[in-house]
C-alpha cells in the first residue's frame, strides 16, 4: 500500500519545478508564442542562481552564518536575470525578427542546457575555487527553511507545511496567473493577442509589448523552477544533466491543463507523483519495471493530447495563432 | 518607442524576394558575425586569442585523418537524421521525434543481435536487423501521424513525448539485457562472435558515410521530381487544395511519416550495428533535435544540408578540442552552436524584410529598396 | 472645413505602389463612397487613416492639426474607427469582451454589457453581449463590429465593403443605421463596388484608379456609367452578355440531397434540382447557406447523408456520383473551380509557380513514379496566352500575381481539361470590373460549347444578368428556382431569407 504521508511531499517536491515551468509556458503560449526553449531557460535559471549563490557563499567565511536576506536574494535575482535574458533572446528573434518559433526554441534549449552544464562543470575551475564540487548546502538550508511548528503537527505538517518558501510561491504565482488571465483586462488583452493578433492590433493593443512582457515573465517564472530544483529539491547540489527532461514535461503539462495555471497546481503534483511512482510501487526483484513506470507522465500527456483533439471543443484548443509570427503589414 | 510625433524611427516592410545568391550572402554574413562573437566570448572566458581559437577549432575537427573520419561519421549520422525529418517538415509536419525514432530502431537492432545472434547466419541476421529497425522507426513515427491525420492532434508535442517513451523503453530493456548483471549497461553486444556487426569496408566509418551520401541523393530526387514529393509539397502548402485535387491528405501524412521514421530507424541500425555495437539511452545524443536545425538552416533542401550539417559538426568537434585543451566542460560546444544558430535564425529576417530609417530632417523619404 | 484632410499620401508594398500622392477630404454629416477597381488602393488608403499601415509619404490633418497615426489606438484617439472587410474579432471571446478589447481601465463586464445594450437600443441593433463570436452569423458579427466602433465614441466611421456578406434586407437595415449616424453628425466612408448602393446611400463619391486619386463629385450630379468610366479610365459597357441556352439536356440531376457538417449541423436539407448542358445555372443565397457544401458534394469532397446526384453523359447513360471519389468524378469531366475568400486557399498553391499549379490536375498521369514537367509547362504557357494572364513568366509563384490573374489561372486550368460540367463559386470575388467581364466571357464560352455550368455568385445583380436559371438556397434548403430572364430582384432577395419567399414556389 502506498504510504501517502511519504508519497505526497515527494510528489509535491517533484511537481514544483514542473508547476513553475508550466505556469511560465502557459503565459507565454497565451501570447501566441510556443517557447520550446523552456527546458533551456530552466537550466539557465538554475545555473544563474547557482553562480550567484556560489560567489556569495565563497565571499562569506565558512564558519560565519549567511545573511538570510542575501542568501535568498542573490540567487533569486541572478536566476530571474538569467531567465530574463533568455526570454529577451527568444522575443527578439521570434517577435522582433519574426523567426520560426520551433527552431528558435530548440536552439535556446541547446544553448541553455549547454550553458548550464558548461558553468556547472567549469565554474570551479573558472573561479579558481578549491572545492571538489558545487554544493551550496548553506544557501539551500535557507531556501528549505520551514515554519518552526511544522514538524510538530504530524501528518498534516508533513503533507502541507514541510516545504520551502519557493513551493508556496509557485502555487501563489499559478493562482495569480489564473486570476489575471481570466478576470482582468490585461488577461483579456493577452488572450486576444494569442488568439488573433490582427484583431488585438486593430483594437489598439500593443502586440509587441504584450508578447515581450508575457514571454519574458514566463521565462522568469520557469527559471524559478530551475532554482527550486537545485536549491530545494537537490539540497543545493548541482550535477550536470540532473534536471533532465523536466522542461519538456512542463510543456506537456501546459497541454494537460488545457492552458489553465490553477489546474496546473494539481496537475503538476499529479505529474510529480507519476514521475516518482516507481519508487513506491512494488517491483519485487525486477528493477527494470521501474523504467516502465517512468513512462507514465508522458503516456498520460499523449492520451490527454489525443483526447482533447478528438473532443475538439473550442475553448479547450491551443491559442489560435500559437507558433505564428505577426506582421501588421502582411498582405 | 517613438522619438517624435512625426513618424516611427524605424519602420519595416516586406521585401520583394531576394535572389538566392543574396540570401546566401546574408546567411554567410550572419555566420561570420557569429564567428566573431564566439571568438570574443571564448576570449573573455579563457583568454585565448581569436585567431588561435579558430586554429584550434580547425585542427580539432579536421587536423588529422582520424579526426576527419570522425567528423565525416558525425556528419553522416546527422545528415541521415536531417534527411529523415525533411519530408515531414516539407509537409509542415513538425516531427520532433527523431530522437525516439532512432532509439526505437536501435532497440530493434539490438534485440535482433541479442536474441537471434547465434541462431541466424550472418547475412540473414543483418537483413532481419535492418527490416526490424526500419519497421520499428516507421511505426514510432506513424502513431502521431495517424492521430494527426485522423483528429488533427498537435504533432509537435506528440512526437516530443514519444521520445521519452522510447527512452524509457530502451532503459527498460537495457536492464533486462544488462551484462554483467547489476551494471545497468549492456556492454558490447556479441563481442566474441561479432554476429550482427556490419562488415568493415575500408574503414569503420566509410559505410555510414556512403549510406548518407546515397540517402542525400535519393531524398533530393524524391522530393523534387517524384509524384510523392509533389504531393508532399501540396499538402504542406495547403491541405484544402490537396483535398480538392483528390490527394488523400491522411494517406500522404501517414506515408511520409512512415518514410521519415523508417530512415530514423535505419540510422539507429547504423549506429548500433555499424559503429557502437551497444545500446544506451543517449545513443542519439540529442541529434534528433540538432537535425531539426540542420534541416531548417538548409531551408529543407537536401543538398544544402550537407553544408549545414558540416557547420554544426565542425562547431561541436572544434569546441570539444577547445574544451579539452583548456580543461573546460565539453558542453562549451553547445553554447557556441547556440550562438551561431541565434545569428542565422535572426538573419532570415533580413532576407524577408527591410527596414526604413527615418530621415533626420523629418521630411519623409524612403530608404531605397 | 473638412473633418479629415489627407494630402500627398504615398504607400508602397515591395515593388507594388498601392497609393501615389492621394489627396482626400472627409466631412462630418456626410456619407462618402470611396470607389475604385480592385487593387486601386482604397483599403490601403483607409488602413493608413485607421493606423494599420503607416504612409511612406504625405500628411494627414484632423481639423487644423497635422497628425501622425502610427497605431489603431492613436486612430481611436482621433475618433476614427474602421470596420474591416474581414472582421477583426476574436472567435472564442464574447461580444462584450470583443467590444471592450483594447480599452484601458478595470475590467467590468456587466457595466460594459449595460452600455452595449444602451447603444443597441439607440440604433436598433440586435446583439447578445454574452454570446461568443464563433456562434454568430456573419451579419451579427458585423453588428458587433459597428457597436465596437460606436462604443469607443468614434465620429469618423470607415466601412470596407460592408454589404458583401449581407442579404438585400440586411443591407437595407445597415443603410438605415448609417443614415441615422449621418444625422448624428458623424462622418462615414464606405468602400464598395456596387454602383446601385453608391447611388442609393452616398452624398459624395471619390474615385481611385491604380493607386491615384482621380476626383470626386456629388452623387446626385453623376450616374453609374460615369462613375464606372472614371474607375476604369475608359468607357465600358455594363451589360453582361447572355446567349440562349445551347441544346439543353439534363446533365446533373440532384434528388433529395442531405449533407451534414462534421459537427452534425445540417448544411443541405433535401435539395433537388437539375443542371442542363449548354446552360448556366446560378446558385443564390446568403453566404453559408450551403453553396460550398453543394458544390463539394457534386465534386465528391463531401460525405452525403442521403439523396442522389446523377450524372448523365452524352449518350444519356446515368452515373451515380454519391459514393465516388473526387478523382473518379473529375474523370467524368466534372470540374470544380472554387474561389475562396483568400483566393489561394483552395485550388491553387501560392508558393508554387504556374506550371507546378497546372500539374495539380494532371500529375498522376502515367505509371512512372516521377512527375511529367513538360506538359504542364506547355499548358501554363497556353493559359497565359489565351487568357492574357499578366505574369513575369510561368516560373513566378502564383501568390505574387494579382487577384484577377490568379483567378484566370484557376478557371483556365479547369477549363483546359475540357469539362462537361463546370462548377464555379465566387469566380469574380474581389475582382474589378474589367477582370470580372473576362471571367463572365470565359464562362459564356463554356456554355456555348455545351458545358453545364453551375455558377455560385454573391452579387444578385450579376446572377440575374448572367444565369439562365437560378436556384435560391436558404439555410441549406431550396427556397425556389427562378428564371434568370424574368425574376424580380426583390423577390429573390426575400427567398434568400425565407424558404419560398413567403409566396408560392416559382417555376422549376
Amino acid at each position: 500500500m502506498l504510504n501517502f504521508t511519504a508519497f505526497i511531499p515527494r510528489a509535491v517536491a517533484q511537481g514544483m519545478p514542473l508547476l513553475y515551468g508550466s505556469t511560465g509556458e502557459t503565459i507565454t503560449q497565451k501570447a501566441g508564442n510556443l517557447n520550446l526553449g523552456i527546458p533551456g531557460v530552466m537550466y539557465v535559471g538554475a545555473i544563474s542562481g547557482v553562480i550567484g549563490s556560489f560567489l556569495y557563499e565563497r565571499s562569506v567565511v565558512a564558519s560565519a552564518a549567511l545573511n538570510p536576506a542575501l542568501a535568498v536574494g542573490i540567487p533569486l535575482l541572478s536566476c530571474l536575470f538569467g531567465s530574463l535574458v533568455m526570454g529577451l533572446i527568444y522575443c527578439f528573434l521570434t517577435v522582433t525578427l519574426r523567426a520560426n518559433q520551433n527552431v528558435t526554441g530548440l536552439a535556446m534549449t541547446t544553448f541553455g542546457v549547454g550553458f548550464g552544464n558548461f558553468f556547472g562543470g567549469s565554474l570551479i575551475k573558472l573561479t579558481g575555487a578549491d572545492v571538489p564540487s558545487i554544493t551550496l548546502s548553506r544557501t539551500s538550508n535557507v531556501f528549505r527553511t520551514v515554519l518552526p511548528f511544522a514538524n510538530s503537527t504530524g501528518w498534516f505538517g508533513k503533507v502541507f507545511l514541510s516545504y520551502g518558501f519557493l513551493a508556496y510561491l509557485g502555487i501563489l504565482i499559478a493562482l495569480i496567473a489564473a486570476h489575471v488571465l481570466k478576470r482582468t483586462r490585461t488577461g483579456l488583452h493577452l488572450r486576444a493577442v494569442g488568439e488573433s493578433p490582427a484583431t488585438a492590433d486593430a483594437a489598439g493593443i500593443n502586440i509587441t509589448g504584450y508578447k515581450y512582457a508575457a514571454t519574458c515573465l514566463g521565462c522568469m517564472i520557469a527559471g524559478l523552477g530551475g532554482l527550486y530544483y537545485v536549491m530545494d529539491y537537490m539540497n543545493g547540489v548541482w550535477s550536470n544533466d540532473a534536471f533532465g527532461d523536466r522542461g519538456w514535461l512542463a510543456i506537456a503539462l501546459v497541454i494537460f491543463t488545457i492552458w489553465r495555471p490553477d489546474v496546473g497546481i494539481f496537475a503538476s503534483i499529479l505529474f510529480g507523483g507519476l514521475y516518482i511512482l516507481y519508487l513506491f510501487l512494488p517491483t519485487g526483484e525486477n528493477l527494470s519495471v521501474k523504467e516502465l513506470y517512468k513512462m507514465l507522465p508522458y503516456i498520460v500527456t499523449i492520451i490527454v493530447l489525443i483526447f482533447t483533439s478528438i473532443r475538439n471543443k473550442r475553448e479547450n484548443q491551443p491559442p489560435a495563432s500559437l507558433g505564428l509570427a505577426y506582421f501588421r503589414e502582411e498582405r | 518607442m517613438q522619438t517624435a510625433k512625426r513618424e516611427p524611427l524605424i519602420h519595416m516592410t516586406k521585401r520583394k524576394e531576394l535572389g538566392s545568391l543574396q540570401s546566401w550572402g546574408v546567411r554567410l554574413l550572419a555566420i561570420l558575425l557569429a564567428a566573431v562573437v564566439c571568438a570574443v566570448v571564448t576570449g573573455l572566458i579563457t583568454g585565448i586569442n581569436p585567431l588561435h581559437f579558430y586554429q584550434t577549432m580547425a585542427s580539432g575537427s579536421l587536423g588529422t585523418a582520424r579526426r576527419r573520419w570522425t567528423m565525416g561519421k558525425e556528419m553522416a549520422v546527422l545528415l541521415c537524421i536531417s534527411l529523415a525529418l525533411t519530408p515531414a517538415f516539407r509537409m509542415r509536419f513538425w516531427n520532433l521525434g527523431g530522437e525516439g525514432q532512432i532509439l526505437i530502431g536501435a532497440l530493434a537492432t539490438a534485440a535482433c543481435m541479442i536474441l537471434l545472434g547465434d541462431q541466424l547466419p550472418g547475412p540473414v541476421l543483418i537483413l532481419v536487423m535492418i527490416l526490424s529497425a526500419v519497421a520499428a522507426g516507421a511505426v514510432w513515427a506513424a502513431i502521431p501521424a495517424l492521430c494527426k491525420a485522423r483528429w488533427g492532434t498537435n504533432e509537435t508535442l506528440f512526437t516530443l513525448m514519444m521520445n521519452y517513451v522510447a527512452i524509457q523503453l530502451c532503459a527498460y530493456y537495457i536492464i533486462v539485457w544488462e551484462v554483467p548483471k547489476g551494471s545497468g549497461k549492456i556492454g558490447i553486444i556479441n563481442q566474441s562472435t561479432e554476429a550482427g556487426w556490419l562488415p568493415v569496408i575500408g574503414n569503420r566509418y566509410l559505410l555510414t558515410v556512403l549510406v548518407a551520401a546515397v540517402l542525400t541523393v535519393f531524398m533530393y530526387i524524391y522530393l523534387a521530381y517524384s509524384k510523392h514529393g509533389y504531393e508532399i509539397s501540396v499538402v504542406g502548402e495547403s491541405e484544402a487544395t490537396a483535398r480538392y485535387v483528390g490527394i488523400k491528405v491522411g494517406k500522404v501524412i501517414l506515408r511520409t511519416l512512415l518514410l521519415s521514421g523508417a530512415i530514423c530507424g535505419l540510422t539507429g541500425f547504423l549506429l548500433v550495428s555499424g559503429t557502437d555495437h551497444t545500446l544506451t539511452t543517449t545513443l542519439a545524443g540529442g541529434k534528433g533535435f540538432t537535425a531539426v536545425m540542420v534541416a531548417w538552416l538548409a531551408q529543407f533542401n537536401p543538398l544544402g544540408m550537407v553544408l549545414s550539417s558540416f557547420l554544426l559538426v565542425f562547431m561541436s568537434q572544434g569546441a570539444a578540442e577547445i574544451s579539452k585543451i583548456y580543461g573546460l566542460n565539453q558542453s562549451y560546444g553547445d553554447i557556441l552552436t547556440g550562438i551561431i544558430l541565434f545569428f542565422i535564425i535572426g538573419s532570415e529576417f533580413f532576407i524577408r524584410y527591410q527596414l526604413h530609417f527615418r530621415k533626420s530632417a523629418g521630411k519623409e523619404a524612403r530608404a531605397d529598396a | 472645413m473638412p473633418a479629415v484632410r489627407m494630402r500627398g499620401i504615398t504607400k508602397t508594398f515591395g515593388a507594388v505602389c498601392a497609393n501615389s500622392k492621394v489627396d482626400l477630404d472627409i466631412y462630418k454629416g456626410e456619407i462618402l463612397a470611396l470607389l475604385g477597381e480592385n487593387g486601386s488602393g482604397k483599403t490601403t488608403l483607409m488602413n493608413m487613416l485607421s493606423g494599420i499601415y503607416f504612409p511612406d509619404e504625405g500628411q494627414i490633418f484632423i481639423g487644423e492639426q497635422e497628425v501622425s497615426i502610427s497605431s489603431p489606438r492613436e486612430a481611436f484617439g482621433y475618433g476614427i474607427g474602421m470596420i474591416h472587410q474581414h472582421f477583426k474579432l476574436v472567435d472564442v471571446l464574447s461580444a462584450t469582451e470583443n467590444i471592450i478589447l483594447g480599452l484601458p481601465g478595470k475590467l467590468d463586464i456587466p457595466a460594459a454589457a449595460k452600455k452595449i445594450r444602451e447603444i443597441c437600443s439607440t440604433y436598433g441593433f440586435d446583439v447578445d453581449p454574452d454570446q461568443k463570436i464563433y456562434e454568430m452569423s456573419v451579419s451579427q458579427k458585423q453588428t458587433v463590429e459597428i457597436v465596437k466602433v460606436l462604443y469607443r465614441g468614434a465620429d469618423i466611421l470607415i466601412l470596407d465593403e460592408p454589404t458583401a456578406v449581407l442579404t438585400p434586407q440586411e443591407t437595407e437595415k445597415l443603410f438605415a443605421v448609417l443614415r441615422k449616424m449621418r444625422e448624428d453628425g458623424k462622418a462615414i466612408i464606405i468602400i464598395t463596388h456596387k454602383m446601385h448602393e453608391v447611388e442609393e446611400l452616398s452624398d459624395r463619391v471619390a474615385v481611385l484608379r491604380h493607386g491615384e486619386y482621380i476626383g470626386d463629385m456629388m452623387t446626385k450630379d453623376t450616374n453609374a456609367q460615369e462613375m464606372t468610366n472614371m474607375m476604369v479610365g475608359r468607357a465600358v459597357t455594363l451589360n453582361i452578355e447572355r446567349p440562349d441556352p445551347v441544346d439543353p439536356k439534363p446533365r446533373i440531376v440532384i434528388e433529395g440531397l442531405t449533407v451534414r457538417s462534421a459537427d452534425g449541423i445540417k448544411r443541405l436539407d433535401d435539395v433537388s434540382f437539375t443542371a442542363n448542358s449548354g446552360e448556366i445555372l446560378g446558385i443564390a443565397g446568403i453566404s453559408g447557406s450551403g453553396q460550398k457544401e453543394l458544390l463539394e458534394a457534386v465534386a465528391g469532397l463531401q460525405v452525403c447523408e442521403s439523396g442522389s446526384i446523377s450524372y448523365l453523359d452524352e449518350s444519356g447513360e446515368k452515373h451515380e456520383l454519391v459514393g465516388m471519389g473526387p478523382l473518379e468524378i473529375a474523370g467524368l469531366g466534372v470540374q470544380l473551380s472554387f474561389v475562396p475568400e483568400d483566393r489561394l486557399g483552395m485550388g491553387l498553391v501560392g508558393n508554387m509557380d504556374l506550371s507546378d499549379n497546372m500539374m495539380l490536375r494532371s500529375f498522376r498521369v502515367g505509371r512512372s513514379p516521377f512527375t511529367d514537367r513538360k506538359s504542364p509547362r506547355k499548358l501554363a504557357e497556353q493559359v497565359v496566352d489565351d487568357l492574357e494572364v499578366l505574369t513575369p513568366g510561368i516560373t513566378t509563384p502564383v501568390r505574387r500575381l494579382s487577384g484577377g490573374n490568379v483567378q484566370k489561372v484557376l478557371v483556365g486550368r479547369e477549363i483546359a481539361s475540357a469539362p462537361t460540367v463546370l462548377l464555379t463559386a465566387y469566380a469574380v470575388r474581389g475582382l474589378d470590373i474589367n477582370s470580372s467581364y473576362t471571367i463572365y466571357d470565359l464562362i459564356n464560352r463554356q456554355k456555348k460549347a455545351g458545358v453545364a455550368v453551375i455558377y455560385v455568385g454573391e452579387d444578385l445583380d450579376v446572377l440575374l444578368e448572367l444565369c439562365d436559371r437560378i436556384v435560391v438556397l436558404c439555410g441549406g434548403r431550396v427556397s425556389g428556382i427562378v428564371d434568370g430572364r424574368t425574376a424580380d430582384k426583390n423577390r429573390v432577395g426575400l427567398m434568400m431569407t425565407r424558404v419560398g419567399g413567403g409566396e408560392e414556389r416559382a417555376d422549376s
